[in-house]
């Protein structure tokens, strides 16, 4: 009988670096379609032709046609501009928010760490579909606010580990020196604390762009993010849905465009955090 | 139970319901221009804005209206949807048992399935079966719900057509939603079985045991098991956040009439006591699930006394 232990000893570290590298495959494609995006397309993803609805795949349009005689390539391509554009704007801003919130908050502790772990932890606690969907109510639909409530959603999830980090290095010896060689705050927390604690909020950023590209998908899905005739992944999903009896291509494409970017954040992620050495 | 614990949890869980209802509040106060005016249109006579100000309290300041709603609110009344001209807790009273059936089942479901799998993988990791669990489970965390759900109407509605792609007349219309959400979230929960028992397994405690000659079932299931278990329990309390969102999804993918289509019809409508009526609900059964994990953590864990 083999040994429970010695097996728990040795828990799988193949395939570490495949995970990073699938990932930064996965993830170069998404931003390959992007820029392509921009330089050709292989057709007007516009434009419409009632002779042209529900097609399958063929070689005028790879990927078939939706229920407007839309080319789905075309469309799946322009989508990946939301998609990604949304997951770098909300997380830039959950990182600019969080991080020097969580910064703060562990540097110098006392009253500001507890006031503002109580506001993080309440706001952590509370879900961000229901955030999102409160804050596009208060907006209205769009852009602009899905990625704006996505950013807000993702900032107390930097700030803790901003502030879990700090925390860590706070009394490191290098800290000590920087102090007694007259580095003030600013300098000690933007050239010796931020450093240190990159490592763990790029891991959760590459996570957190899988995610917002979820939310993002699941926000046009339901009508409340980005609205037709702009193509989203999601909102191509919403309007295959009705005409999922007549044609499953619609249905097909856009779905694996999410899975495929999300999967490659994931696996970015998961990646990262075994090369930086962490469990 | 220790007083001086039930009391700490008690007063947290109030404190979070009362720092969500703040929030719900003035999010929806964060609206640029007047609501009443949003909601009626340029078009509408002074007389009806005025009226449509006091039935929303917009006359009054934003503290006074917020607490005159809590007051309200705390004695279950949560005021007149706009869109439906009935009470706000009639209408959400209507949805909840589908809503709460659909996560209830799928929480039971999806528990049992990952204990099972869990402890598969965590029995002999590194293995084919935990290999193949690792893959599997990565690509579906990447599936997102609305989705998977539609993949599912496509193959048993579309194309084998044994089960309704949407709408609720009988149980049978809660088998694909159920399976959405199952397959989901169960991805999920078996990582954390999984990472949970492999902590265990790596404890001193499970050393002894396997070297005073016990055999690997009988300290998995009598020493790790045990153990595992007690964080897992916490972990459903998150689970359930995560579930009822999910649910809020998955219902508006099957059309069916839960709490999730009610809110987002809400939302479209620009309906905002329903709105807040809804979420201010939701916050609160995941706020009083959480308090309940913890008073039943309290108890099978007798480590714990104070917060």
């Amino acid at each position: 009988m083999p040994n429970v232990l010695s097996k728990v000893a040795t828990v799988p570290r193949k395939s570490v670096n495949l995970s990073l590298w699938l990932g930064l495959i996965l993830v170069g494609l998404v931003g390959l379609c992007v820029l392509l995006s921009f330089v050709w397309l292989p057709a007007n993803p516009d434009a419409q032709s009632l002779l042209e609805r529900l097609k399958p795949p063929s070689s005028a349009h790879p990927l078939g046609t939706d229920s407007y005689g839309r080319d789905l390539l075309a469309r799946v391509l322009v989508g990946s501009r939301s998609a990604l554009a949304v997951g770098l704007i909300a997380v830039s801003l959950g990182l600019v928010l969080g991080v020097p919130l969580g910064m703060a908050a562990g540097y110098f502790g006392g009253v500001l760490d507890r006031v503002l772990t109580l506001l993080l932890d309440a706001l952590y606690s509370f879900p961000t579909l229901l955030l999102v969907l409160l804050l596009v109510t208060a907006w209205g639909a769009g852009l602009l606010p899905a990625m704006l409530a996505v950013g807000i959603s993702t900032v107390p999830v930097f700030a803790r580990l901003a502030r879990a980090g700090t925390l860590s290095v706070k009394s490191e010896v290098y800290l000590e020196a920087a102090r007694a060689l007259g580095a003030g705050n600013p300098r000690i927390l933007s050239r010796h604390v931020l450093p240190n604690i990159a490592g763990p909020l790029l891991v959760q950023t590459s996570f957190t762009l899988g995610a917002a590209i979820l939310i993002e998908g699941a926000l046009s899905y339901l009508g409340l993010g980005i609205q037709p005739p702009q193509a989203s992944w999601g909102n191509m999903l919403r309007e295959a849905q009705s005409f999922l009896t007549l044609s499953p291509y619609p249905t097909l494409f856009p779905g694996f465009a999410i899975v495929l970017s999300v999967l490659g954040f994931n696996l970015l992620g998961d990646g990262l955090r075994d090369r930086l050495g962490r469990r | 139970m220790n007083p001086v614990y039930l009391g700490s949890r008690l007063l947290g869980a109030l404190l979070t319901l009362f720092l969500a209802s703040l929030f719900t509040f003035f999010a929806l106060s964060l609206i640029p221009g007047d609501p009443a005016l949003n909601l009626l249109g340029l078009g509408a006579s002074t007389e009806a804005l005025e009226k449509l100000r006091g039935q929303l309290g917009l006359n009054l300041p934003p503290l006074e209206r917020y607490f005159s709603w809590l007051a309200h609110a705390v004695r279950g009344d949560l005021g007149q949807s706009i869109r439906y001209s009935e009470s706000v807790s009639t209408l959400m009273f209507e949805r909840v048992p589908l809503s709460l059936s659909l996560v209830g089942l799928c929480l039971l479901i999806s528990s049992a399935i990952s204990l099972f799998l869990g402890i598969l993988a965590a029995g002999r990791p590194g293995r084919t079966l935990d290999v193949v669990l690792r893959v599997v489970l990565t690509v579906f965390s990447a599936i997102p719900s609305f989705w998977l759900g539609l993949l599912l109407i496509l193959l048993f509605a579309v194309h084998w057509r044994v089960l309704p792609s949407s709408g609720f007349s009988g149980p049978k219309d809660l088998i694909l939603p159920l399976l959405t959400l199952v397959l989901i979230r169960t991805s999920l929960l078996t990582r954390t079985v999984r990472g949970s028992l492999l902590e265990v397994l790596g404890q001193d405690y499970v050393r002894t045991a396997r070297a005073k000659g016990l055999g690997r079932r009988a300290v998995l299931f009598k020493h790790t098991l045990r153990n595992a278990l007690i964080p897992m329990v916490t972990i459903l309390g998150l689970e359930f956040a995560e579930l009822l969102t999910g649910a809020v999804i998955v219902e508006n993918v099957f059309a069916l009439p839960g709490l999730g289509t009610l809110v987002l019809r809400a939302i479209e409508a620009r309906d905002f006591p329903l709105v807040q009526g809804v979420v201010l609900l939701l916050a609160a059964l995941i706020v009083a699930v959480n308090l309940l994990i913890d008073l039943l953590y309290g108890l099978i864990d007798p480590r714990i006394h104070y917060a």
